[in-house]
């Protein structure tokens, strides 16, 4: 009984400290932020104006197959990746996939006006320094429309999680234990380098990791990161595969633990019956 | 050469050329431990057995570590955690056990200090174990730079500064200590020697040398009761196993031993499994990077008292530098402990809970350890930098008054003594 009430003494002094060093300089490192928004409700409803698929690809063919690819459909990019990068400071993105890993109605506000989608008015502020993709905040709201209905009109079904990864963060990102390099160095175009991402489901966390990429500016104010408007769904992609790369042995992991444990539990057991009988006979 | 008879059996050749039976007996069998004991007497061979599990897994992480500022990062988190067969593994364990080798470091300390058993004949079992504390903690500043994550670069960074402080040879000693001017390849490599080589053969030796301490003055009991070791031991072996004050290493002691070790061994390997984040600081999964300091700086928890005394002093009082006060009080806390079996005035060697004053010391000691510690990792802003002065202050005070506390209490203990145990 004694010794039942020195292990309560001693394990409670534990967990009082665990709690200050752990859960409570957490909170305060990492003030809590609202929980991912995948609806995007700051932004204006721009989807509710119904388009036209048909229409939005003669709309994409006039504005933007001249600096985007679409190789889905048979549109190549008019210039070579090394001339894009040269002239633009990054490669455009191709748009096979864009109808599927971005939310419809952020897609549309980001066509209208990027750096107001990806929340970047901060460093791009239209007069003195110019984002890479211009406003089409002329087009209208059901052309706009248009556009996003034929991009999801052409865009596939499914996508592995590396694909996604490869489309949504591989033109900045480099994940170097996947040897993916980023298709572009934006360290000039963003004024900052964006880092590698191969370690950042151990350095950031799940938990952060979704309210981050839903939306940068929350945790890290300030950022060159634009929020990317990615869909619930996509952004699950992207976790899984940093942690398929990052935590790559977590199954493994999560396998041998209960063999392990279990054995210790056995010897917990064995040890104290041997214990009892020898002390049985000293005591 | 002696005369020596054929032997019957391989232990009898053995026990010819070493006298196993004799080591036996002297190490084990008649190697006796006071019977009054709790769990908390077990914490030395959880120790021993924490750091065996430290060797071992590090043996296997050297295998593949790469000690060179280009390669240390990579070597760690992609060929140890992913490439190489239960890399991770060795890594977790080796990770864990570095964090709970100081709890238990602690928890063995405290128990010395609660029971008294840095007196009377026991102060070099107390003097060698601070000397473990130190060595320990040398092995685990130096481990924590070598994946060179941002927290080892910028704890490494923080902590030689430090050395800065030091009236006319800082500037020079900081260079030397870094082997560059600033934290460098030359860093990792000198840190990485100190880790695998230097400190961990200090801490063999200082092992060794602790178990001898041991030997002369005995372990302590529950009740500081002085016991007359070769009397009882008498008794045990006359069979009077019961009435006997004390019990032999093995199997007796090893017998419970083995009992707290296993539980000590789940919950550790409960934490390898399932809930490393504490011991593996996940910015340390970011690659250093001298250019971008991360928002907060902090060491690993069991640092985090010593570096709140150091940080607590924040305003320059009576022209003095707010840095080098806070330089001096560090050096204070460093040293302070291994100083209680002479702080301590009171000759009694008793439970702190069974001295009047030494009771209301101990417990505040323990509290105010526990703000510093969780206050050190907190940002050092606004109330925050008072509770973290206040707390500094405390604690530099209470050990200074241990002397007037414990001299009191023995007047206050005879006093007691002379009116026949009535108040």
């Amino acid at each position: 009984m004694k010794e039942l009430k020195i292990f309560g003494v001693v394990t409670f002094f534990t967990l009082v400290t665990y709690w200050g060093v752990e859960p409570l300089a957490h909170s305060i490192f990492h003030p809590h932020v609202e929980p991912a928004d995948f609806q995007f409700k700051d932004l204006e409803k721009i989807t509710e104006t119904k388009g036209d698929a048909t229409k939005g690809k003669e709309i994409l063919s006039q504005n933007c197959v001249g600096c985007h690819s679409v190789e889905k459909v048979g549109i190549p990019a008019q210039v070579d990746k090394q001339t894009a990068i040269d002239s633009y400071g990054v490669f455009p993105p191709d748009l096979s996939t864009a109808g599927l890993i971005y939310e419809s109605n952020y897609l549309a506000n980001f066509i209208k006006h990027p750096t107001k989608a990806g929340k970047l008015e901060h460093k791009y502020d239209g007069v003195n320094k110019f984002y890479i993709m211009p406003d089409y905040s002329w087009m209208s709201n059901e052309d706009i429309s248009s556009i996003v209905e034929y991009l999801k009109s052409i865009a596939p079904a499914k996508l592995s999680n590396k694909e996604v990864f490869v489309d949504a963060c591989g033109r900045c990102h480099s994940m170097k234990y996947d040897k993916l390099p980023a298709v572009s160095d934006v360290t000039k175009v963003m004024a900052s380098t964006p880092p590698d991402l191969s370690m950042m489901i151990r350095s950031r966390g799940e938990h952060y990791l979704t309210t981050f990429i839903n939306d940068p500016q929350k945790h890290l104010h300030g950022t060159a990161m634009p929020r990317v408007g990615l869909t619930e769904e996509a952004q699950k992609q992207v976790i899984t595969y940093l942690e398929e790369i990052g935590d790559s042995k977590k199954a493994e992991r999560e396998a041998i633990a209960p063999y392990v444990l279990g054995f210790l539990g056995f010897m917990i057991f064995i040890s104290l019956l041997w214990k009892r009988e020898v002390w049985n006979e000293v005591k | 050469m002696a005369h020596s008879e054929k032997a019957k059996s391989l232990g009898e050749w053995f026990d010819q050329r070493l006298n196993t039976t004799g080591f036996i007996k002297v190490m084990m069998t008649e190697y006796w431990i006071p019977k009054d004991i709790n769990f908390l007497w077990a914490m030395g061979m959880v120790l021993a057995f924490t750091f065996k599990i430290l060797l071992i897994s590090g043996i296997f992480l050297l295998m593949y570590y790469k000690p060179d500022v280009d390669m240390a990062f990579d070597s760690v988190n992609y060929t140890i955690m992913q490439e190489v067969g239960y890399g991770w593994l060795f890594r977790h364990i080796h990770g864990v056990g570095a964090s709970l080798v100081f709890l238990i470091i602690y928890i063995h300390m405290f128990t010395g200090i609660y029971y008294g058993s840095y007196k009377r004949g026991r102060e070099m079992i107390w003097l060698s174990g601070m000397l473990l504390l130190i060595l320990f903690s040398a092995e685990a500043f130096s481990g924590y730079m070598l994946p060179w994550g941002q927290m080892s670069y910028w704890a490494a960074y923080v902590i030689t500064n430090i050395f800065g402080g030091i009236p006319l040879i800082g500037d020079e000693l900081v260079v030397w200590i870094r082997g560059n001017f600033y934290v460098a390849d030359s860093t990792l490599t000198r840190f990485f020697m100190l880790h695998v080589l230097l400190v961990p053969l200090a801490i063999l030796g200082g092992i060794v040398f602790h178990f001898y301490t041991l030997r002369i003055p005995h372990v302590n009991n529950q009740k500081g009761e002085e016991i007359d070791f070769e009397e009882e031991a008498n008794k045990y072996k006359a069979d009077r196993k019961k009435v006997s004050k004390v019990i032999p290493f093995w199997p007796v002691f090893m017998a419970k031993d083995i009992f707290v070790l296993s539980v000590f061994l789940f919950l550790f390997f409960y934490l390898t499994f399932y809930h490393y984040n504490f011991a593996m600081d996940p910015v340390n999964f970011d690659p250093a990077n001298e250019l971008k300091t991360p928002a907060h700086i902090y060491p690993e928890w069991y640092f985090l008292w010593s570096y709140e005394v150091l940080r607590g002093f924040f305003f320059d009082i009576a022209g003095l530098k707010a840095a080098d006060i806070g330089l001096v009080a560090f050096g204070f806390a460093q040293i302070i402990f291994a100083l209680m079996p002479w702080l301590d005035r009171s000759p009694t060697v008793a439970p702190a809970n069974s001295r009047p004053y030494f009771k209301v010391w101990f417990w505040l000691m323990i509290v105010i350890l526990i703000i510093l510690t969780v206050y050190g990792k907190l940002p050092p802003t606004g109330t925050n930098a008072w509770v973290g002065f206040y707390s500094s202050v405390s604690f530099i005070l209470l050990f200074l008054a241990l002397p007037f506390v414990t001299t009191k209490e023995i007047a206050a203990t005879n006093a007691h003594k002379q009116n026949g145990g009535k108040h």
